[in-house]
């Protein structure tokens, strides 16, 4: 079973958000995701300072298998990426959570978080996906 | 459901992720595709392999009729145990199937198809024997395990019936020994040595298990791809079928057009495309931007569609993406290929990558 953390948002593509509290939010892909990829071997990041709408595809990540779009699920301005994963994407396998962090978003409003997949709202996802 | 090979409890057991392939249920990887795919080229890896269909050929007309079913010629073989890779054509000259042929002795010949053509190139194989005096025998009741890599020999031939232990030892490369329903042949689909062998299906998973516990790791269809790929080996269905010849892809010397008396089914064809100045070429590439090379990708030379990539991936021995490619004729040493509707530049290279762990091409 797939490691969902309690203290995270959820996008039903798979996606995790983290509301860093000042106005910005860290994005990735879930643990239940890096799995189902298999060994990721590439990385292509959003551009920094790039503006996004909620749903974008705004990155990719290929494993050895296909390649998979990444949307990010709230809308705003791409302030960082994870320059890492350019030279190590298998860091996302490792540690999907944490070390294998996408990007980080400031956030257009808030209140977007509300909207999404709280934990046990995405483990509901994941059992009706089967 | 697919199909379950004799080995299916055991890859379960492995934690093995399960995927449909050709009709079977079969593993994708056990945890890691490129831990496997590295165990291969450094140690010894194991793949079941069981989904594969060996068939009997025999009777006074078996040497005939494969050299009228075969593009390559049987009559190569001279050496009893030895065997012979071929395309199995249509009469246009298209690929059925490619599979490896052993030459068992006198008229006894086994060749290997693909698991997911075998329904197909049976039918075809028992409609063209009608003219020959030959049996053509499905043998369901073996299984099959490839254990590839530089240390694979060692570890399998302690393994073995006692009978085949020193006739495998002893076996050249592209020869196999046989004793009772077991085979053993020094062939394999990743560029390193190692052994394929058809064993009882019955015994299947105390082999499996015994070279488990001898350190043969465990290796699904995934990592079967990209040791496939980087050894340059062609994969039916992706990289040549029933509308594409062996010619423009990369099998021309697969192809036994001496004798020029042998008739064989898709000559004639061959002959013309032979003759064809826009005769495509089958290339390899290596991306120097970044990126993932797919099949399907398009080709481009000049910013012109000039080709599409058949197979494409990541190389983990080389850390780069590379591919098979049917391109036009006037390819030079570079072309772009078109990722998600940019063009990224690669480098034409002649396969194969890897071969014995070892880099074939300049990176």
């Amino acid at each position: 079973m797939s490691n969902v953390p309690a203290d995270l948002k959820y996008a039903e593509s798979h996606e995790w958000i983290k509301d860093n509290g000042d106005g910005t939010a860290t994005v990735g892909i879930t643990d239940h995701a890096q799995e189902a990829l298999g060994d990721l071997v590439f990385v292509e990041l959003p551009e920094v300072g790039k503006q996004l709408a909620a749903k974008d595809a705004c990155a990719v990540v290929e494993s050895v298998k296909a390649a998979s779009d990444i949307y990010t699920p709230v809308g705003g301005e791409v302030v960082a990426v994870n320059d890492t994963l350019e030279g190590a994407p298998e860091t996302i396998n490792d540690d999907a959570y944490g070390e294998g962090w996408i990007f980080r978003i400031k956030l257009d409003d808030a209140a977007q978080m509300g909207a999404l997949l709280d934990a046990p709202g995405y483990e509901k996802a994941l059992e009706e996906e089967g | 459901m697919g199909s379950r090979t004799p080995l299916y409890t055991e890859h379960e057991r492995l934690g093995a992720r399960i995927v449909p392939f050709g009709g079977w249920d079969m593993p994708l990887h056990y945890g890691s595709q490129i831990e496997e795919h590295h165990a291969v080229r450094r140690a010894a890896g194991m793949f079941d392999v069981s989904h594969m269909q060996p068939v009997d050929i025999a009777g006074d007309g078996a040497k005939a009729f494969l050299q009228h079913l075969l593009a390559n010629d049987v009559d190569k073989l001279k050496q009893p145990g030895k065997a012979l890779y071929s395309c199995m054509l249509n009469e246009r000259g298209g690929v059925i199937d490619d599979l490896i042929c052993y030459w068992r002795g006198g008229e006894h010949y086994r060749p290997v198809v693909n698991a997911a053509t075998a329904d197909k190139d049976l039918a075809w194989m028992k409609s063209q024997a009608a003219r020959f005096d030959v049996t053509v025998a499905r043998r369901d009741d073996l299984a099959m395990v490839a254990i590839q890599g530089p240390r694979a020999r060692e570890k399998t031939v302690p393994l073995l019936p006692p009978e085949l232990r020193e006739p495998s030892s002893a076996l050249k490369p592209f020869f196999a020994a046989e004793h009772g329903d077991w085979l053993v042949g020094r062939t394999g689909y990743t560029g390193e040595d190692g052994f394929e062998v058809m064993l009882p299906a019955d015994r299947a998973a105390d082999f499996w298990r015994a070279l488990y516990d001898a350190g043969v790791t465990p290796c699904g269809l995934g990592a079967r791809d990209t040791l496939r790929l980087e050894a340059g080996m062609n994969l039916y269905g992706q990289d040549m079928d029933e509308q594409t010849g062996p010619l423009e892809s990369g099998l021309g010397w697969t192809v036994a057009l001496e004798p020029a008396d042998r008739f064989f089914v898709g000559r004639h064809a061959l002959e013309q495309r032979c003759a064809s100045p826009d005769l495509p070429r089958f290339v390899g590439l290596l991306l120097t931007g970044r990126g993932v090379l797919r099949s399907h990708q398009p080709v481009l030379i000049d910013g012109r569609r000039a080709g599409e990539i058949t197979s494409g991936g990541f190389s983990p021995t080389l850390q780069r993406s590379i591919a098979l490619a049917r391109v036009d004729a006037g390819i030079g040493d570079t072309c772009d290929v078109e990722i998600r509707g940019k063009p990224v530049p690669a480098r034409v290279v002649r396969p194969p990558f890897v071969r014995n762990g070892e880099a074939r091409i300049a990176l």
